[in-house]
């Protein structure tokens, strides 16, 4: 990780022209290891778990993930009674009641993971005019998917030496263009506590968080992958069979 | 070539050929009959009522808010519950009616699982509208229950048919307390 | 050697000859798969037709049972898409299986047609063949079209904007039209709309063109890799068994290398800017459409003026239809034309090079590529084809097809042969 950082920053070094941050060229994503790539990959339950104190307690602040519904959490190994009580921290507006007005109520399993906002005015009001973009798709929606996001949580470097950078934005090395984000750093060494014990340095609660973030994309990964690997074992004993019955009976023409 | 030697082992290699060939084609049929049962099956599944739906087929109601004597009705699974807290009158009369006249016998005991909470499903058992009585205004019918204002059917204080054309009693949905003042329904 | 055939004796079921009787459906099998002849000598690269007839029941089929959760309107499609996705049974299964089948349709489609483009199967009698083609290929690029703007995804809806926009280009009228088409001042809502209905409707359409195109194939028959007629029954052979089972055989090979699509790369072919909801606020920094689109995209934007690129695009379709007629050539099979076989391949890689100039942003070296391919491939249909047809000395055909079969079959047997043992 900080041959990362340095390469990024002797990179960003070299590639800046005085008083703009656009000309460094952008870090190559880094090729992390994640427990769901390749054909048999699963999801680290673990990391899914600390993944998701990350988002609650660090990116939820800002970030909404509306195609989540608590009921969802039963993927990362919690019981029925850990997820009521997580959706219980959330108030949800429900009515309109018998008098007809709106009201809030505590948030159902049944119910969708609540935004920090009440809607995008009131995201970019308070956001100096960014949208933070919602997360539950954000994996699949970036060129480099966890690669990148990982890449982006550890990419805010030290802007280079003579750059004008305006107050509401940021440098990141990892961000394409001209690496200036809305986004100020959202993740620490020790950001987070984590249940487990794991130490949480930056790197883990990135790692974690992109695993989360990478489940609540693709929450079925796993089983698209076991009812794969059944299909196409299926698919080519099929095709060797046919193959066979194929040249028997062409046997008669040749 | 010699002709004896033709005849005799070519003609079982032939024959034998066949039956190999006949073995594979019927193993590769039956593989793709199998591969398109088994491919049509998640078109099918795709019917059924999905993840979000089944979120909805429970739904926990706090019952502290409704006082005695008072009746309240919640939505469940798409049809209206009702939820009547009766009094010890109502429970007395709903238990000493004889059984045997009923269109559906069925004792009162056999419909609660707490005799001071009824829980029914409110739709007519008929051709399905939702019967009156919930509101304090609504009719109840001669039996203190509920009145169906469709074809005029009319349920005692325990949700039984008693007059009308509708031939079963109201239906007690699957519920159970999780304590004394919480029920969940589903 | 005559083949044994697989002619069937008259039915004895007494259950078939009475629905046959009213309602002919066992003897037109009996004669459109046992009887018909078809060339013995085709190739693999006559399964791509049956393949592309497998992928259209197959987007049909998956995007029936979508239909039943997909909602069309602008707050609610990319959401209804991801529902799919995460809540309904095997929805993530369907919705994969058409998102991909979209591409593994068109790469079979483009196969055949190089196939029919290299032994010369557009020309007589195949003309009506060929143009009937055409017309599935264009009612395949609308559907596909549609059908990619529904999910409502930014590039869903700016694919939409710029491709609904070129309309704009028709002269006068053009403004009105790109009104009724968006059915309003921009691609919104009722342009959703509308397009869902038709993406669902042209499926439909297009079968009933394959219907033609299959009654006009069997008119006259395959082609075959030589590009000779068949002369007699010592040509052919019963397409029941064998290319039914040839047929089965490719069907398994294309539903394998689908699989490890659907199932281990689902999103390898797809943008992941369709991941981001439409906003039609905010321009994605490329607007690319699906690989399938990219030499047309190439040859649209190879021209720098509105107008002008527009028609070279329509006109690369539209110069299809005429093949027929700009190939002098009275050889058909590129087997036999020196010259052209090498022209082919040189088509071959102007369309891969406008794929990839398509993929790019339209300046530098990308333009320079696209505008070089487009040019190309103009001139290759334009000029190059009547040109080699009339220059080319073509190489001498074989007098059968059991003749060419049975010369390839004894020069194999020469070359494999062990001695024979004398008695």
């Amino acid at each position: 990780m900080r041959k990362f950082l340095l390469a990024a920053f002797a990179l960003g070094f070299l590639g800046a022209g005085p008083g703009v941050a656009a000309d460094a060229p952008t870090r190559p994503l880094p090729q992390e290891k994640w427990s769901f790539d390749g054909v048999s990959g699963t999801y680290d339950r673990a990391a899914l778990q600390r993944g998701f104190q990350v988002y609650s307690e660090v990116c939820s602040r800002c970030h909404a993930m509306h195609l989540l519904a608590y009921r969802d959490l039963q993927a990362l190994g919690y019981n029925r009674a850990q997820i009521e009580a997580f959706a219980a921290e959330k108030e949800v507006t429900d009515g309109p009641d018998d008098k007809g007005n709106m009201f809030q109520r505590k948030a159902l399993p049944s119910d969708r993971f609540v935004s920090p906002f009440k809607n995008e005015q009131e995201a970019r009001d308070i956001n100096n005019g960014a949208l933070p973009p919602d997360l539950s798709l954000i994996i699949k929606a970036r060129e480099g998917g966890a690669n990148y996001v990982y890449g982006l949580m550890n990419g805010y470097v030290e802007k280079p030496a003579d750059s004008k950078i305006p107050d509401t934005l940021y440098y990141n090395i990892q961000f394409p263009g001209n690496h200036l984000i809305a986004m100020p750093q959202p993740l620490f060494d020790d950001a987070v506590v984590y249940g487990d014990g794991t130490k949480a340095t930056l790197s883990q609660e990135a790692h974690d968080v992109a695993t989360f973030l990478a489940w609540a994309a693709e929450p079925k990964l796993e089983e698209r992958h076991r009812t794969g690997v059944k299909v196409v074992i299926f698919l080519v004993i099929l095709t060797a069979l046919l193959y066979v019955v194929k040249r028997r009976i062409w046997d008669r023409v040749h | 070539m010699v002709d004896t030697a033709r005849n005799g082992p070519t003609m079982a290699h032939e024959e034998d050929q066949a039956s190999r060939r006949d073995f594979l084609v019927i193993a590769a049929a039956a593989m793709g009959v199998v591969g398109g049962a088994i491919a049509v099956w998640p078109l099918i599944d795709s019917m059924s009522p999905a993840a979000d739906t089944l979120a909805l087929s429970q739904t926990d109601v706090d019952l502290t808010p409704v006082a005695l004597g008072q009746r309240l009705t919640v939505k469940w699974r798409g049809n209206p519950v009702f939820i009547d807290h009766r009094t010890p009158d109502v429970i007395k009369a709903a238990e000493a009616v004889d059984i045997s006249v009923l269109r559906d016998p069925e004792t009162d005991e056999a419909r609660v699982q707490k005799p001071e909470w009824l829980i029914l499903v409110g739709v007519c058992t008929h051709l399905g509208c939702t019967p009156l009585g919930q509101r304090p205004s609504d009719p109840r019918g001669e039996f203190g229950g509920w009145y169906c204002p469709c074809h005029g059917s009319e349920y005692d204080t325990s949700g039984r048919i008693r007059k009308g054309p509708a031939p079963l009693n109201l239906a007690i949905p699957e519920y159970k307390f999780l304590n004394n003042t919480k029920i969940r329904i589903g | 050697m005559a083949v044994p055939s697989a002619h069937m004796p008259p039915a004895q079921n007494k259950l078939v000859r009475w629905i046959d009787h009213r309602l002919p459906i066992f003897t037109f099998m009996q004669h459109e798969l046992n009887d018909y002849p078809t060339p013995r000598n085709l190739s693999y690269w006559w399964n791509f037709g049956s393949l592309a007839g497998i992928a259209l029941v197959i987007m049909i089929i998956t995007g029936v049972f979508l239909a039943m959760d997909y909602t069309p309107h602008v707050d609610l499609a990319f959401d209804s898409v991801e529902r799919i996705m995460r809540d309904v049974p095997y929805g993530w299964l369907l919705r994969y299986i058409h998102m991909n089948g979209a591409s593994f349709f068109f790469v079979v489609t483009y196969i055949h047609i190089f196939r029919g483009l290299y032994y010369g199967s557009y020309k007589e009698p195949r003309e009506l063949l060929w143009m009937l083609g055409v017309v599935i290929l264009l009612l395949m690029m609308a559907t596909a079209f549609m059908g990619y703007v529904l999910p409502w995804g930014q590039m869903s809806f700016w694919g939409a904007k710029v491709i609904t926009n070129l309309f704009s280009a028709i002269p006068g009228v053009g403004k009105d039209v790109v009104m009724w088409l968006w059915g309003g001042f921009s691609v919104d809502n009722p342009t959703l709309n509308r397009f869902f209905s038709l993406h669902y409707l042209l499926p439909f359409i297009l079968v009933g063109v394959v219907m033609l195109h299959l009654i006009a194939l069997h008119q006259h028959g395959s082609n075959n890799p030589l590009g000779i007629d068949r002369k007699g029954s010592q040509d052919s052979i019963p397409f029941h068994p064998y290319y039914t089972i040839k047929d089965a055989f490719g069907v398994g090979v294309f539903l394998t290398i689908f699989a490890c699509f659907v199932f281990f790369a689902p999103n390898f072919l797809g943008d992941p800017q369709n991941y981001v909801p439409a906003d039609p606020v905010r321009t994605p920094p490329e607007i690319v459409p699906e690989w399938y689109f990219l030499p047309y995209y190439a040859i649209l934007r190879s021209i720098p003026y509105k107008l002008p690129g527009v028609i070279a695009m329509v006109s690369s379709l539209l110069v299809l239809f005429i093949l027929p007629w700009l190939d002098t050539s009275r050889v058909r099979s590129a087997h036999f034309r020196p010259i052209f076989k090498w022209v082919f391949w040189g088509l071959v890689i102007d369309v891969l090079a406008l794929g990839w100039a398509g993929a790019h942003k339209p300046e530098g070296t990308a333009l320079l590529i696209g505008q070089l391919a487009t040019a190309y491939y103009f001139l290759h249909f334009l000029v190059l084809l009547p040109l080699i047809g009339w220059m080319e000395r073509p190489l001498p055909l074989p007098t059968s097809i059991a003749a060419a079969v049975t010369a390839k079959q004894s020069a194999r047997a020469q070359g494999a042969a062990a001695p024979m043992e004398k008695p």
